[in-house]
């Protein structure tokens, strides 16, 4: 059952809408604000106010790699793996993570923390090498400000 | 040296507000559109300023706008969406123009959609965009206040209303079509052309799709005139360019020149040269789907004829200097399974054809290629090309890929006689 908060939250989003199914990408998004992941259980509801199949708005869903349809950590580092971070030392910082966290890309920490995830370029190439961790970048990269940013991440 | 799409910005503050805007003359170039031009001497102007498609693709802004049908008798509602999707990998300069100066976009917009005579806009940017979303909210939030948006703007009659579509990820939402098919709320893949979307686009209607470098470059030529803006320039073209440098250069960045500024200049002067202890073997010129050129080409110009006729494209002008030390085989496998990742599995080249060549290319860098890996992916460079796919993902990719071992087949060999790869 998606809460009240969200059901308003996606009747807004569709007053800016011409056509319901316009929504979706926002909606899907809406409920992942609010849990972290897009459950089935969530992703019908969300279809049934849209006025689409479940499958028919999956596809959409499942299209995008930053809708998760899997639970997820509680912050989700996204790792830049694209030319200008790979020339610029994104190997050994896949190192450095996966050593510290114990995890490979699309694992989640056992406590729950982080969950580590491949991403292309964020353009922040004059920053290389980059990721970004919830909604914050982070770039040039090195061991000291990667401990830096785990520890601040609770 | 005039640097106009970057004049108001300082990386040491915020962005002008709307107010600080105004006071360094900004929103002037559209009350002059909106009160004292008509839409047809607004495309004119453009296409005779020589501005070119700023995404990559470099077609005149203002031809693409003659193909939207104008008059009473047009289709309505018409459509402009701004691309600022900015997935490219390499390419970093519209964050810089949308965190640097929002408001100079949305003068571009709206002047744009004038022109068109369109009466919805979206600007379509990535959700790692964090920060330009942001500051792009805040803008046009404060220009709905000062009524530049929304309904009878200057009471001329015209209506624009301006939404931010935040997308979800994958790098095929900035393909124009895919990007329609998102904001329709499909699963966004590449639709197939014709027809165009100038004539039928978002839910059918003619829709126009730039790029945000485009947009705010539009202000400008408004303002100051097309002689103005192409002596701006060093070639035939119009405009300055921003270009970027990443990789090992000592001061990677984002720089306004002139456009058709030569490769030598942007590296070693503006991009502060190499790196300590590092010699330049190759240049991705302007994104992942160009192909590499050789210090041979320092000195072409950087504009969209001069880097077709050294062989590649300029494509998004951001480029990343590749040392010796760096394997090139090692670089194309990366770029090569970036497009890979992102194909959206419409069409079979493109989604049968890049895992192959990751496979054959991830081979060969491990050491277990064979001799005739070679002709392999030379065979799949003819076939995943343009003509046989529905949009230019898969044959963009094919272009790093073929120049590599058109400058660089020895070190594909050396990897296969040497059963490793020499570069680790």
């Amino acid at each position: 059952m998606l809460s009240h908060e969200e059901i308003e939250e996606i009747q807004d989003a569709l007053s800016h809408c011409e056509k319901k199914r316009a929504a979706g990408l926002d909606a899907l998004k809406i409920v992942q604000r609010h849990r972290g992941w897009v459950s089935d259980e969530s992703l019908k509801d969300v279809a049934e106010i849209l006025d689409m199949s479940p499958s028919e708005l999956d596809s959409v869903a499942t299209f995008y790699s930053l809708i998760f349809r899997r639970p997820v950590g509680r912050h989700v580092i996204l790792l830049c793996d694209s030319v200008s971070c790979w020339v610029m030392g994104y190997e050994s910082v896949y190192d450095t993570l996966k050593r510290k966290l114990g995890i490979v890309f699309g694992e989640t920490t056992k406590d729950g923390r982080f969950t580590l995830l491949p991403h292309p370029c964020l353009g922040a190439c004059d920053r290389a090498p980059a990721m970004m961790v919830d909604n914050e970048l982070y770039g040039p990269l090195d061991e000291g400000l990667i401990d830096q940013i785990l520890n601040s991440c609770e | 040296m005039e640097k106009p799409l970057t004049q108001n910005m300082n990386p040491n503050r915020k962005p002008f507000s709307l107010d600080e805007y105004e006071q360094a003359g900004g929103y002037e170039a559209m009350r002059l559109a909106l009160t004292s031009m008509e839409p047809a001497e607004i495309r004119t102007l453009v296409e005779k300023a020589g501005l070119r498609g700023r995404g990559g693709a470099g077609f005149s802004t203002g031809r693409k706008w003659g193909f939207v049908p104008m008059g009473p008798d047009a289709p309505k509602p018409k459509y402009l969406t701004i691309n600022a999707d900015e997935m490219e990998p390499a390419t970093f300069k519209d964050r810089v123009l949308m965190e640097g100066d929002p408001h100079q976009l949305i003068e571009g917009i709206i002047i744009t959609a004038f022109t068109i005579q369109a009466e919805t806009a979206y600007i379509f940017i990535r959700q790692c965009y964090t920060e330009a979303s942001r500051r792009l909210t805040k803008a046009i939030n404060e220009t709905y206040a000062k009524g530049y948006l929304g309904k009878n703007i200057l009471e001329t009659g015209f209506n624009l209303e301006l939404h931010l579509h935040e997308s979800a990820g994958r790098y095929i939402c900035g393909e124009e079509t895919a990007l329609l098919n998102a904001l329709e709320g499909k699963r966004p893949n590449p639709r197939s052309k014709p027809p165009f979307p100038p004539v039928v686009g978002l839910w059918g209607k003619p829709t126009i799709t730039n790029n945000v470098e485009t947009a705010c470059n539009i202000p400008h030529i408004v303002k100051n005139g097309a002689e103005w803006y192409r002596s701006l320039s060093r070639v035939g073209d119009g405009g300055t360019k921003i270009y970027g440098a990443s990789g090992k250069v000592n001061t990677p960045g984002a720089f306004e020149l002139p456009l058709g500024t030569t490769l030598r200049e942007i590296i070693e002067h503006h991009a502060g040269g190499m790196k300590p202890g590092t010699k330049l073997k190759a240049i991705l010129p302007g994104g992942a789907s160009t192909g590499l050129l050789t210090p041979d080409h320092l000195d072409v110009k950087m504009d969209f004829d001069s880097v077709q006729a050294a062989g590649s494209r300029m494509g998004t002008g951001t480029l990343v200097a590749i040392d010796e030390k760096t394997c090139i085989v090692g670089l194309v496998l990366n770029l090569v399974r970036f497009f890979a990742r992102e194909s959206c599995g419409w069409c079979t080249p493109c989604r049968e054809g890049l895992p192959w060549v990751v496979k054959l290319l991830s081979a060969i860098e491990h050491g277990d290629g064979r001799p005739e890996d070679l002709e392999q992916l030379k065979h799949q460079i003819r076939f995943i090309a343009p003509g046989r796919t529905f949009c230019p993902l898969g044959p963009g990719a094919m272009d790093p890929l073929k120049s590599a071992l058109h400058y660089f087949e020895e070190d594909f060999k050396r990897h296969i006689q040497e059963k490793k790869c020499p570069w680790t």
